[in-house]
């Protein structure tokens, strides 16, 4: 083999060089990503908790997306799309409780308890349960979501909302974009949009496989809207108002999606 | 003499690493939201063998009472994780690389090959391409896992409005386990996945970043009698 002159470059020595330089820009773009990615994330994970109102508890940005994500969501959403039905025998008998957030009060009596519904001006409509049992009942068996992840099959019976709403004529009230529940103590409340509220599966229910809704799910009367996770499901409800903005929701106000449709 | 030679495109390389990211934040806010529910175990015979998971995991990772906060990271990044799997797929097949990936006719019998191989009981490997029969099988098998992530996912989020992605998971309940259990395949695909790419070496584990991998390619003017070493990568 020939001695080369020194300063020519062999063809090794020019792929070594290759070989560095292409190595030194893709790991540097790489390691240059990897930080980027890095200080992204820190900065989602740090960044600032949205300012305490309808919904609260999440960072900014999160929030934002839920929100985003809902009304992708909501497109897909129809009166059309009901949820599956199963037959009565299916139904837990056991009916599983998942706290008592509203309906801890002692002393709680169902007897003295009316339905209050805020018309215009603030007038309440009061309704008590027998004038509410004497409407036609509707019965559904379906599956109960819980947020956490569990689902029973259950079986309640009450008035359909949207009957509610045409028999006492608030049909122009429930324009509005939300209606809003509360427990009788106002500890516990949900904002719903009114797609979900007028569904045709969504009850006032009074009843429990068939029997009336004992204290611990909510008597003498409960939301049962099976579109919904368990959390919308409002127990011993005591006040339902309309309205064009969201009202306060206690999930949404501790970092859940406020919508928490199914 | 050394030859460089054009491995991973930029998208497979681009799609790959940014996958890695997002199943992190994807397991880490799944983990967030199955401990308000962590019912799953496995029972043969009334012995329970397996508990996912123990309390001191969970503890350690700080798991507990964040299930709003694992719902909010879950539902932004999925939407990240699908991006990237639809992209990474149409990439496949329009560039053409889904020819290197998809299993063919022989891989199922080749793939026990290379595992025989792999495990140093069979001496030689089925001759391969850019990716032997059992890396067809497991790079096939994630895209079909991460598909049917998202499907169950969607089966779990809205069950109403995608009631027939609910009914083909077998319902509610079954979907649920489904999405898990393809998370469980997902980390036992890591630890394979690493401990191939250890042993695969330097040069491989490059490509996956700068693209290109290096071979030797004897010098024709000075090695007459050509020895030519098959490759010694196989991932």
């Amino acid at each position: 083999m020939e001695i080369k002159d020194q300063k020519t470059t062999t063809p090794d020595e020019l792929i070594n060089k290759k070989i560095k330089r292409r190595n030194f820009i893709s790991f540097a773009t790489f390691l240059g990503l990897g930080a980027a990615a890095a200080g992204g994330w820190e900065a989602l994970y740090h960044s600032p908790e949205e300012t305490s109102g309808i919904t609260a508890g999440a960072r900014k940005p999160l929030r934002k997306a839920l929100n985003k994500t809902e009304l992708f969501f909501r497109r897909f959403f129809s009166n059309d799309h009901h949820v599956k039905i199963y037959p009565k025998s299916m139904a837990a008998k056991e009916v599983r409780t998942n706290g008592d957030i509203g309906i801890d009060d002692t002393g709680f009596n169902p007897a003295d308890w009316k339905l209050e519904i805020v018309k215009p001006g603030g007038d309440l409509l009061k309704i008590g349960i027998d004038e509410i049992k004497a409407l036609p009942k509707t019965e559904i068996v379906y599956s109960f979501k819980c947020v956490e992840g569990w689902d029973q099959i259950q079986y309640w019976g009450g008035l359909k909302f949207a009957d509610l709403v045409d028999h006492y004529g608030l049909q122009r009230l429930a324009q509005k974009d939300y209606v809003g529940m509360e427990t009788p103590n106002g500890e516990y409340y949900i904002g719903l949009d009114r797609e979900s509220a007028l569904h045709p599966q969504t009850i006032l229910a009074y009843e429990m496989n068939a029997k009336p809704v004992p204290l611990e799910n909510g008597a003498p009367l409960r939301l049962i809207i099976p579109v919904k996770y368990g959390i919308k499901n409002l127990k011993r409800i005591g006040k339902i108002s309309f309205s064009d903005r969201r009202p306060r929701d206690y999930w949404a106000e501790q970092g859940y999606d406020y919508y928490s449709g199914l | 003499m050394k030859l460089i030679k054009e491995k991973h495109p930029l998208v497979m390389r681009w799609t790959h690493w940014v996958n890695f990211p997002i199943l992190t934040i994807m397991i880490w806010s799944g983990l967030l939201i199955y401990w308000a529910n962590d019912v799953y175990k496995i029972t043969i015979f009334g012995h329970t063998f397996v508990r996912f998971f123990p309390d001191w995991f969970y503890n350690w990772l700080s798991i507990p009472h964040r299930l709003s906060e694992g719902m909010a990271f879950h539902f932004l990044f999925m939407w990240f994780f699908t991006l990237n799997g639809v992209f990474y797929v149409l990439y496949t097949l329009i560039s053409g690389e889904w020819r290197e990936l998809i299993p063919n006719r022989h891989s199922f019998k080749e793939a026990w090959l290379v595992v025989l191989h792999d495990l140093h009981i069979r001496k030689t490997a089925p001759p391969q391409k850019k990716y032997n029969a059992a890396q067809r099988i497991a790079y096939t098998a994630i895209i079909v896992m991460g598909a049917g992530s998202v499907f169950t996912g969607l089966a779990i989020y809205k069950p109403v409005q995608f009631y027939w992605a609910t009914w083909l998971c077998g319902g509610y309940h079954l979907a649920r386990i489904l999405h898990f259990a393809l998370t469980i395949g997902y980390l036992l695909f890591f630890v394979i996945h690493v401990v191939q790419v250890v042993l695969a070496g330097w040069n491989n584990f490059r490509s996956v970043v700068s693209g290109f991998e290096i071979v030797e390619k004897p010098d024709p003017e000075e090695i007459t009698v050509l020895n030519e070493t098959p490759p010694v990568s196989l991932n």
